[in-house]
């Protein structure tokens, strides 16, 4: 269940496209939570889907979509607050959530996307598909009931989801040794009698290699799997947040960039396995599919105050919706 | 063979069972879950559907509830069972920040036909924790349809309308009107439509709107007032949202006189959204000032013979119209 040639360099694509997206964003629209340092993590999982599986993510929302291989114009474009935008600019930097890549649910509320994972995977069960749901969610999550709860129901019914775990060691500026009883994330899955993994979530291999596994039980009707990939924020918990102390030490960020960056990890497997200009390629691409993302969202038109009310519903509730105020 | 007009005799509970039962059988996409609904409310459909399409689930509300919008979002229509609607507080964040909003946030990407049924326990002994009426806290949300039927047709019909619609559709049954028998369509198409109120009795002097389980009261109090000489209008609101704003100012603009009767507590109830409304849009064809006769602002008590006096009656309504004069 090892990347292939073709797929070990459309894993280091997805990489890059996360890592240069969220360095646009901080030089041209300073908002939201970026993933830079999780790439490896993110991508090692979304390369181990199909297509048609689900996905729901988190408030750090950025990398998920790109992970699964959407396209970055109207990403991009939906930051910038645009119409053009995945969610026409209704949704934004915690919520890019783009259904075509099967992504159901970017939640901002933390914990929020267990459930909705969990009924992604009762529903391809019930429909006898043999699709899976994968649910990214932090460290932090795991102290919402919902991580329990939804869990226990995937575990009962043997659901087909892969509850992913980044842990980057932070809850805002929570530290996981004084939040969690049980600090080791994937010992968690004991208590609701399904297996849990831990991995280095800097190694894109190898986070791909225990997310197929899960990923091929879930489809044989074997049920969930916990994993905890172990990866680390290499920016603030969001852009422009002020952080009053120092929770973590600059020894421990810039030993994290300069020996743990996963998408330089990758880069010089790749380039062990003589693959150099193929990288640099890859790096000229997405630098030139960024650029254009970004011109293009800034020349894009903003939502229309008739937009407010035409999303609200799919079986619109006829003239009373909104007496008066739509106009 | 069925006629399009033939009916059978159901309560207002057997009518919501037999709703499930002609969905499920209509779609093979429709699912029931719930806590216990093995041994109540739908152990005849466990004769006819296998487990699959059936979930007795764990005592975790927050999660099966999310669990339906997820199984909404990708494919099925989950009617979710709530039980006791004191239980859509644990379940809130996702009623709330899930099922409401997710198609808005995704700019129309997705859908949630999701149906979460839910029973207002109240004059039962149960006390406060059991006994609440919460369907306003839930109108100011933008997103939910909100239905209340207080007939065994409309439990069955609007039931049936909410698994048919797109969007979550949050329905609140009333346990005061679980034995009310009455001839119910047997025509498994016949559905009830959301956001209509219908009028119940018709009358020129005063517009009573009854919300939810008020109606049989309200339907009574016509009666007391018309032998006192006051023809008294009577609208069943049945959906709580979107509100039929229409039909009431209609009724209003004959009467200029309302009363609304609604039995959840008094402040920002369905009542006073009801009573904004027309004075904001209808003031010109009040003679009156608008009346609510709601439950007052505290909460249940264990002790019956206080609970009883909480609650819309009747003579309450009465009571409340002629001071209208």
């Amino acid at each position: 269940m090892s990347l292939d040639s073709d797929r070990q360099l459309e894993a280091f694509r997805r990489m890059v496209r996360i890592r240069l997206f969220e360095e646009a964003l901080i030089a041209h629209n300073p908002v939201g939570h970026l993933s830079i340092g999780h790439e490896a993590a993110i991508v090692g999982a979304c390369m181990a889907l199909r297509d048609d599986d689900y996905v729901t993510g988190t408030h750090r929302s950025h990398g998920h979509p790109i992970g699964k291989g959407a396209e970055i114009g109207p990403l991009m474009a939906e930051i910038f607050g645009r119409r053009t935008g995945i969610c026409k600019g209704l949704g934004g930097s915690m919520h890019l959530t783009d259904a075509r890549m099967g992504l159901i649910c970017e939640s901002a509320i933390v914990g929020g996307g267990f459930p909705l994972a969990t009924g992604a995977g009762l529903s391809a069960q019930v429909r006898g598909t043999d699709q899976v749901s994968l649910c990214f969610f932090g460290d932090g999550a795991t102290n919402q009931g919902t991580f329990g709860e939804s869990i226990n129901m995937a575990a009962i019914w043997k659901l087909p989801v892969i509850y992913f775990c980044e842990n980057n060691g932070y809850a805002v500026t929570t530290p996981v040794a004084t939040s969690h009883g049980q600090p080791d994330i994937a010992r968690r899955a004991d208590g609701f009698g399904i297996p849990g993994v831990a991995v280095d979530g800097q190694d894109v291999e190898a986070v791909h290699a225990v997310v197929a596994q899960a990923v091929a039980r879930a489809r044989q009707g074997e049920g969930p799997t916990l994993i905890e990939a172990r990866t680390y924020r290499f920016d603030e918990h969001s852009n422009r947040l002020a952080i009053p102390i120092e929770y973590r030490s600059q020894d421990e960020i810039e030993y994290h960039r300069r020996e743990r960056d996963p998408v330089a990890l990758y880069r010089a497997v790749l380039c062990e396995r003589g693959r150099q200009q193929e990288c640099e390629a890859v790096e000229n691409e997405v630098r030139e599919t960024i650029d254009a993302a970004v011109a293009s969202a800034r020349e894009s038109p903003e939502p229309e105050w008739a937009d407010l009310w035409d999303n609200m519903y799919a079986s619109p509730p006829g003239p009373e919706h909104a007496r008066g105020d739509r106009k | 063979m069925t006629l399009a007009n033939d009916t059978v005799r159901l309560s207002y509970l057997q009518a919501i069972v037999e709703a499930q039962r002609e969905e499920m059988r209509r779609d093979e996409n429709v699912i029931l879950m719930g806590e216990d609904i093995a041994v109540y409310g739908a152990q005849s459909l466990f004769e006819e559907f296998d487990g699959t399409r059936l979930r007795n689930t764990p005592i975790s509300e927050n999660s099966f509830v999310g669990v339906g919008v997820g199984a909404a979002l990708t494919g099925l229509r989950p009617i979710v069972d709530l039980t006791i609607a004191s239980f859509c507080y644990l379940a809130s964040d996702q009623l709330i920040n899930q099922a409401a909003k997710l198609r808005f946030m995704t700019g129309g990407q997705l859908s949630v036909p999701l149906v979460v049924r839910t029973s207002t326990f109240y004059n039962n002994r149960t006390a406060a924790q059991h006994a609440d009426r919460p369907y306003p806290l839930f109108m100011n949300t933008p997103g939910l349809k909100i239905l209340a039927p207080a007939t065994a047709s409309d439990a069955k019909g609007m039931l049936k309308a909410a698994v048919r619609d797109d969007d979550p559709v949050v329905i609140f049954e009333d346990i005061n009107l679980w034995n009310k028998k009455e001839d119910v369509p047997v025509d498994p198409d016949v559905l009830a439509p959301i956001g209509k109120a219908l009028v119940r009795r018709e009358g020129s002097d005063v517009t009573i709107v009854s919300v939810a389980g008020c109606l049989p009261h309200a339907l009574k109090a016509a009666e007391v007032l018309a032998e006192r000489g006051i023809s008294a209008e009577v609208i069943d609101l049945r959906t709580i949202a979107p509100l039929d704003s229409e039909t009431i100012l209609n009724s209003v603009a004959r009467t200029g006189r309302l009363i609304v009767a609604d039995n959840s507590h008094k402040v920002g109830s369905v009542a006073s959204e009801i009573a904004a409304m027309v004075c904001e849009e209808g003031f010109d064809t009040l003679r009156r000032p608008v009346r609510r006769v709601t439950a007052p602002q505290v909460h249940v008590p264990y002790n019956g013979t206080l609970e009883k006096q909480l609650f819309v009656t009747r003579d309450k309504i009465v009571s409340a119209v002629e001071t209208l004069d």
